[in-house]
């Protein structure tokens, strides 16, 4: 396993304006290969993640609309690449607040550091944004003033405790003089929804998202009013597996900072509650420049909780040629070019249900399309875990202060999908 | 070996289309002057004393270097700097010499003298960072000292710099590969390192270095099972794929017979297992539980694997879960597999990318275990926002999944999905709705009526690929199909498709008996439009004539000899060709009659149905997960999935006899006993496994082991504290491994030893109080239960014997231990191996057509190889990957003079779907195109000069007969390809 021999950051418009090389120097034109597969993709989702040219292969990741095009040699999991390059990214959005060619550039010197941090020779070395944090210290805009007067650095020069303790993902020595505790309980809606309503498919995917800064080595254990309800759990390494096993219970010791404890899902046996419905008409007249589009969103099921931040996205076919909508709320907007209808709703108010009618101008001459598009449907819940999951109580061991705790629930649409 | 060579093929490579590269780049191309003086304006500033000034400097360099722009010219100054005192400065000269180094080799020797003096440090951090940046300078000429670093480094106090070895090992080897034999003895060294931080990296040295010494595994097996779970994630993947392949040498097949009785014997054998790892006695015990196993019994080395693997299905990682998940794809008894299925539809839900890998993966295995992922149906549906990619996999696996009682639901899914906007997708739907009606009986009927309904369909693409599927579906049970053939020939006017057209025609002409009004009527349009018609589509048309001659000739004669005379004189000399050799079949003449008498045999031969396959099928010879399965052909340094082995090797070469070494220092032990954590004694954990400990014992020991000095302090912060003190116990008593840790908790329940016997033993090594302790832990459990086989009770005394050492053995004395003994390894393979592994980016394109042979001379310091390379006949080719549709697209582009195809008989031997790949793939180096029926190969490539489209087809009937098609505009390199293919093929 050679594992990663060179990255190539390659923005939207085809610009290579990144290279980094852990062997010998692969020359840029390999990526020629790359921009053949894009071009043949048509759309960048469709560009193959591998793709095999003559002497190597190269692995990609589309993100944040950069591509990360990996150089391999030899055989090597795809997924341990991918996995990677991911983690690469993430670790790019953790230190400069974006993952953008513009914040790259502008710190391409820190992006270097941590590259030569985590891979050696191509094979992962420091990953865990607690260790590289101790490594190479993040820009803040203070630090780079008083840098450029005193000329001191980003690298740490003092050891990176977490690599070499047994807690690898935390770094010692931590203090706060306010010491807290958040979970971010966030539940996301997968559905599928039929032209009749009823639901094709439904599940119910959540995650719990951690912020904990918390001074000394902690020793936290989570517990839930009803923990069989997580059908499938996946977990940061921090988690004791064992206590869970056998108590369902999450004991660990955090890393510093934000991350994500567990995801898990709530199994689609269960049945779903699905907060909103949709009404809807859209029809294409045959031998007719013209269609009718008249959908309607409604609270279902909402646990007595408002519905906000509704936005519906369409992406119409491609003979239509503009929309005339008048919406009873929110505002609308439709793209010519990619034909994409977005339609931002904001609150439900079950008084008066918000709505959006009006005209479809296709192109004259064009056969009537054969589908109705589909409905992509996004909103928010705050304040509502809909699977019902409830923490029960945070116990933190090994420390002496008080901490501050704090759940927050927040239901979401995830890939939410309404046929017409 | 050395790496000057092959970095020289780079910049070869490189200065061809690099060049291009420099259009959008002003500053290194046109503007000469300005670039050395900004250069020189560097080198000022490295030359100050100012720290700050240098440290712009070199961050000026550094961003050159991201933007791939070359800076070599100012390594002299750079590398003066390397003994700075700054550490970021040193960072960054640390980056510049790694990338330069190779180019400017005797500058570089100037700055070895530093990362020597670095390796001597106090500082763990810096003999690492020392060693990391020696050994990742790709100079020849420091091989000897890379080595010496490595060896020493292996012996450090620190675990971060052992593991900085074993990193470096790879690097070594790719320098020097004639260095393997030393560097396989310190990676049999690091390998017995107890640590998690050193595991994962040094497997990969293993992996790299000498994948095919799986005798080295055999003594670290069981404590890197036990380790897996405290390691690093990436070193888990590495770690888990390497077992897969160690446990398919090791153990028996679980899938041969699936035995009841698998666990009771299991467990009275691992008991005593256990503690032959202290005591010489382990031989006899574990060939006494050998006959035992007749009947298959897992080997509980392999069940350890499968128990201790399981955890990380849950892992945050999809890399880890992968690797797991194939693990029990190859490794698991069929009942256990399905677990599998829940953590990979989880991962469904992550970035793009990964979905694509995981449902590649999931569709092969849900050929051979559709059970397991059925009742995740739902979770494959297609969304409109999929991208296509996406949405063909997983209609890929909806189909796998199809069967009797889900038909219904599938169905109703694929209809919504023939209505999509994504034209690929809606041709790919249709594909699959074929592959149920053919897999499904019972549905057949309706897929077809739902088929011919597709027909009125407005897009043509859809209609096209209708036809094609309706065709396939027809040839089996055509009778009853007469209407659906007429349906089809009225289409014939309106649809322009050609592999629809010819579609249609070929059914007309093989059920024309059918269809008897028709089919003559067909035909006479056809000659009218004869001319203007696509290639595949005419000798259809020649098809059709020839047929109805056959079965109707007072009706179509005058036509079919109309159709043969403009056939005679078509540009293309395939249907001049097909028009003399019909003529002479089916028109009696003087010469011909002999074979015109059996013509009808001829083309009315009966001819067996299409099956249609999935793509991935007999994809899983490959190791799941691998880059070689997901690209369907053999990646570069693959290591084969190895068959179970028919009678399992002789389990007691895991047994390991642990020296009682330890205790370097206070602060090394320290370190070691906090390691495992959380490995919280995973033997518990499994499924067959006993509840936990009696808490009454727990407590009991616990209090002893408080009365030991050092052990219980570290962990009291912890809530888990029973468990955790358990471990330290384990740990600083006799200092184990906790893989023994494990073990030890298992045997606890198991061994039932008596328990004076036992206390025996520990008063023998009483002079360790700590060790006595963890021996009265175990006396503890004992009260369970008394159920002991006499025969094990008398190795145990021997084994209290052997254990003891002095306490004040530090790491560095492991050297002294002599290594395991080592089978001979043939070094010419090796040498090979890694020849072509160097001599990869060679290209002799300048002389395509000239198969002569080039001779190269490598020299190292005291080895030379000879090589010779003989370039493949023709050109040299690049794998192109496209769809079934443009792959037909493309090659309805190239017929006539430049489609060569060729008859062929293949032997038994290669009519593998396997095999027949892996030769076409090895003769020309072309990638394979997805393709709806199983007796189709399709293959598609690029000349590497021209870039012109090598495309090949091979026909194969399950009798053995093919038909190979080549299609490119080089017809001369087509010819040679079809040659040589053909030679491959029948040898």
């Amino acid at each position: 396993m050679k594992m990663i021999h060179s990255l190539f950051l390659i923005n939207c418009s085809g610009d290579i304006f990144l290279e980094k090389h852990w062997k010998s120097v692969v020359s840029q034109s390999v990526c020629d290969y790359f921009f053949e597969a894009q071009e043949k993709a048509a759309d960048v989702e469709n560009v193959p993640p591998v793709i095999s040219t003559p002497h190597h292969y190269l692995i990609s990741i589309y993100r944040d609309k950069l591509f990360f095009v990996s150089v391999i040699q030899t055989e090597v999991p795809p997924l341990f690449v991918i996995e990677f390059l991911h983690r690469v990214a993430d670790t790019f959005q953790d230190y400069f607040g974006e993952c953008s060619e513009a914040a790259i550039k502008d710190n391409v010197v820190i992006v270097y550091e941590l590259l030569e941090e985590m891979l050696d020779n191509g094979f992962p070395l420091a990953t865990e944004s607690n260790i590289l944090k101790e490594l190479i210290k993040p820009p803040t805009i203070l630090r780079s003033v008083v840098n450029s007067i005193t000329g001191s650095s980003n690298v740490g020069d003092t050891l990176p405790t977490g690599q070499l303790s047994n807690i690898p993902w935390r770094r010692a020595g931590v203090k706060y003089t306010n010491n807290e505790a958040y979970f971010d309980v966030v539940e996301e809606i997968d559905a599928i929804i039929d032209k009749s309503g009823s639901t094709v498919f439904a599940e119910i995917q959540g995650v719990i998202d951690a912020c904990i800064k918390l001074s000394g080595m902690p020793d936290l254990s989570l517990s839930f009013m009803n923990p069989r309800l997580l059908d499938d759990v996946s977990f940061h390494p921090c988690i004791r597996f064992k206590r869970w096993e056998s108590e369902r219970v999450l004991s660990f010791i955090p890393p510093d900072g934000n991350f994500r404890l567990i995801s898990y899902r709530v199994s689609s046996q269960n049945l779903v509650a699905i907060p909103v419905y949709v009404k809807h008409s859209i029809s294409f007249k045959e031998n007719s420049s013209c269609g009718r589009f008249d959908v309607t969103i409604g609270p279902k099921q909402n646990m007595g909780k408002t519905i906000e931040g509704v936005t519906v996205t369409v992406h119409m076919p491609k003979v239509v040629l503009n929309m005339n909508l008048t919406p009873t709320q929110g505002s609308y907007t439709f793209d010519p070019v990619t034909k994409v209808l977005t339609w931002d709703v904001g609150k439900i108010t079950p008084q008066k249900l918000p709505s959006l009618k009006g005209l479809v101008n296709l192109q004259s001459g064009a056969p009537k399309p054969e589908e109705n598009p589909s409905l992509n449907i996004q909103f928010k819940i705050q304040q509502l875990a809909i699977s019902g999951l409830k923490v029960n109580r945070l116990d933190m061991y090994g420390e002496k202060y008080k901490p501050f705790k704090g759940v927050k629930y927040v239901t979401k649409a995830g890939k939410f999908q309404v046929r017409t | 070996m050395s790496a000057a060579p092959a970095y020289s093929e780079d910049k070869g490579g490189s200065a061809g289309p690099g060049e291009a590269e420099y259009g959008h780049d002003p500053a290194s191309g046109g503007i000469f002057s300005s670039d050395y003086k900004r250069h020189d304006d560097l080198k000022e500033m490295l030359d100050t004393n100012k720290d700050s000034l240098k440290l712009e400097a070199m961050k000026r360099i550094v961003a050159m270097i991201a933007r791939g722009k070359n800076a070599s010219d100012l390594f002299p100054a750079v590398v003066k700097n390397v003994a700075c005192k700054n550490i970021e400065v040193k960072k960054l000269v640390y980056v510049y010499l790694v990338r330069y180094a190779e180019e400017q080799q005797d500058l570089a020797l100037l700055s070895i003298s530093t990362f020597q003096r670095g390796l001597k440090d106090p500082n763990q951090l810096i003999r690492a960072s020392a060693l990391r940046v020696l050994s990742s300078i790709r100079v020849p000429i420091i091989v000897p000292i890379m080595m010496l670093a490595i060896k020493e480094a292996a012996s450090d106090m620190s675990p971060y710099v052992r593991k900085t070895a074993a990193h470096a090992i790879p690097k070594l080897y790719s320098l020097d590969s004639d260095q393997k034999d030393q560097l396989i003895e310190v990676i049999e060294k690091l390998l017995a390192d107890k640590t998690t931080l050193v595991a994962g990296s040094v497997v990969m040295a293993f992996e790299e270095v000498c994948p095919e010494r799986i005798d080295l595994i055999h003594k670290n097996y069981r404590k890197l099972c036990n380790l897996l779970i405290d390691v690093e994630e990436w070193g888990q993947v590495v770690i888990i794929s390497m077992l897969t392949r160690y446990a398919r040498t090791q153990f028996l097949s679980p899938t041969q017979n699936e035995s009841l009785l698998e666990e009771n014997p299991e467990k009275a054998f691992y008991g005593s297992e256990d503690d032959e790892a202290k005591g010489p006695g382990s031989e006899e015990a574990a060939a006494a539980a050998l006959p035992t196993r007749k009947p298959y019994v897992m080997d509980p080395d392999h069940r350890l694997l499968l128990r201790n693997t399981k955890p990380l299905l849950q892992s945050r990682s999809a890399a880890v879960v992968m690797a797991v998940a194939q693990l029990y794809f190859h490794l698991a008894p069929k009942a256990e597999v399905g677990v599998i299925a829940k953590a990979l539809v989880r991962l469904l839900r992550s970035h793009s990318e990964v979905q694509y890998v995981v449902l590649q993966n999931v569709a092969t295995m849900s050929i051979k275990r559709r059970g397991m992922f059925e009742p995740y149906l739902k979770s494959f549906y297609i969304r409109s926002t999929d991208p296509t990619q996406i949405k063909i996999l997983k209609l890929e696996v909806l189909t796998n999944l199809a069967n009797e009682t889900n038909i219904p639901t599938v169905l109703r899914e694929f209809q919504t999905y023939i209505r999509s906007m994504d034209k690929d997708f809606v041709a790919a739907t249709i594909q699959a709705i074929g592959r149920c009606a053919t897999n499904i009986g019972r549905v057949r009927d309706t897929c077809l009526n739902g088929l011919v309904q597709l027909l009125s369909n407005r897009d043509e693409l859809v209609v096209a690929e209708s036809v094609v599927v309706i065709k396939k579906l027809l040839q089996m049970q055509p009778a009853q199909h007469g209407e659906i053939i007429k349906h089809l020939a009225k289409l014939t006017d309106n649809i322009q498709v050609p592999m629809a057209r010819a579609s249609i025609l070929w059914l007309i002409g093989e059920y024309c008996e059918h269809v008897p009004r028709i089919a003559p009527d067909v035909l006479r349009k056809m000659a009218k439009s004869f001319t203007a018609e696509e290639d595949i589509v005419k000798l259809q048309v020649i098809n059709l004539a020839a047929k109805l001659y056959l079965t109707n000739s007072k009706q179509t004669k005058l036509l079919t000899q109309y159709v043969l005379s403009l056939a005679k004189y078509d540009q293309n000399y395939d249907i001049r060709d097909r028009a003399r050799f019909t003529r002479q079949l089916i028109v009696p003449s003087e010469q011909g009659g002999a074979l015109s008498r059996h013509a009808k045999k001829l083309f009315l031969a009966p001819k067996p149905a299409p099956v249609l396959e999935s793509s991935f099928k007999d994809r899983d010879h490959f190791q799941l997960g691998s880059l070689s399965h997901l690209l369907n052909a053999k990646a570069t340094g693959y290591q084969e999935l190895p068959d179970w082995p028919e009678e399992a090797p002789d389990p007691s070469v895991r047994n390991v006899e642990v020296p009682e070494w330890t205790k370097c220092s206070n602060r090394e032990k320290r370190k070691e006993k906090e390691k495992p954590f959380y490995s919280d004694s995973e033997g518990e954990s499994g499924p067959t496994e006993s509840a936990d400990s009696d808490p009454e014992s727990e407590s009991e020991s616990d209090s002893k082991s408080s009365s030991e000095s050092g052990s219980g302090e570290s962990s009291s912060e912890s809530d888990n504290e029973d468990q955790d003190e358990d471990e330290e116990k384990g740990r600083s008593s006799e200092s184990e491994q906790s893989e023994e840790e494990g073990e030890k908790k298992k045997m606890k329940k198991r061994k039932k030893v008596p328990e004076g016997q036992r206390e025996g033993s520990s008063s023998d090594e009483g002079s360790d109080s700590s060790s006595s302790s963890s021996e009265s832990e175990m006396t503890s459990d004992t009260e369970e239960e008394q159920v002991e086989p006499a025969s094990w009770r008398k190795k145990t005394p021997p084994s209290g014997k052997s254990a003891p050492a002095p306490k004040e053995i530090s790491l560095l004395d492991l050297e002294d231990f002599t290594p395991p003994s080592v089978q001979p390894v043939s070094p010419p393979m090796v040498v090979s191996t890694s020849l072509a592994a160097d001599l990869e980016g060679l290209t002799l394109t300048d002389s395509p057509l000239v198969p002569s042979a080039a001779n190269f001379q490598l020299c190292t310091q005291t080895r030379q190889f000879y090589v010779s390379i003989q370039p493949p006949v023709g050109e040299l080719m690049a794998p192109v990957f496209m769809s079934e549709n443009e792959f037909k697209k493309e090659q309805g582009k190239l017929t006539g003079m430049n489609e060569i195809t060729e008859k062929l008989t293949l032997p038994d031997a290669s009519r593998s779907d396997h095999v027949v790949v892996q030769k076409v793939t090895a003769t020309a180096n072309l990638g394979r195109v997805p393709c709806g029926t199983s007796d189709e190969y399709r293959f598609a490539g690029r000349t590497l000069t021209s870039g012109s489209l090598v495309l090949l087809t091979l026909d194969a009937r399950p009798t053995g007969a093919a038909q190979l098609t080549v299609n490119s505009e080089k017809m001369v390199i087509g010819t040679m390809l079809v040659k040589d293919v053909v030679q491959a093929l029948t040898q």
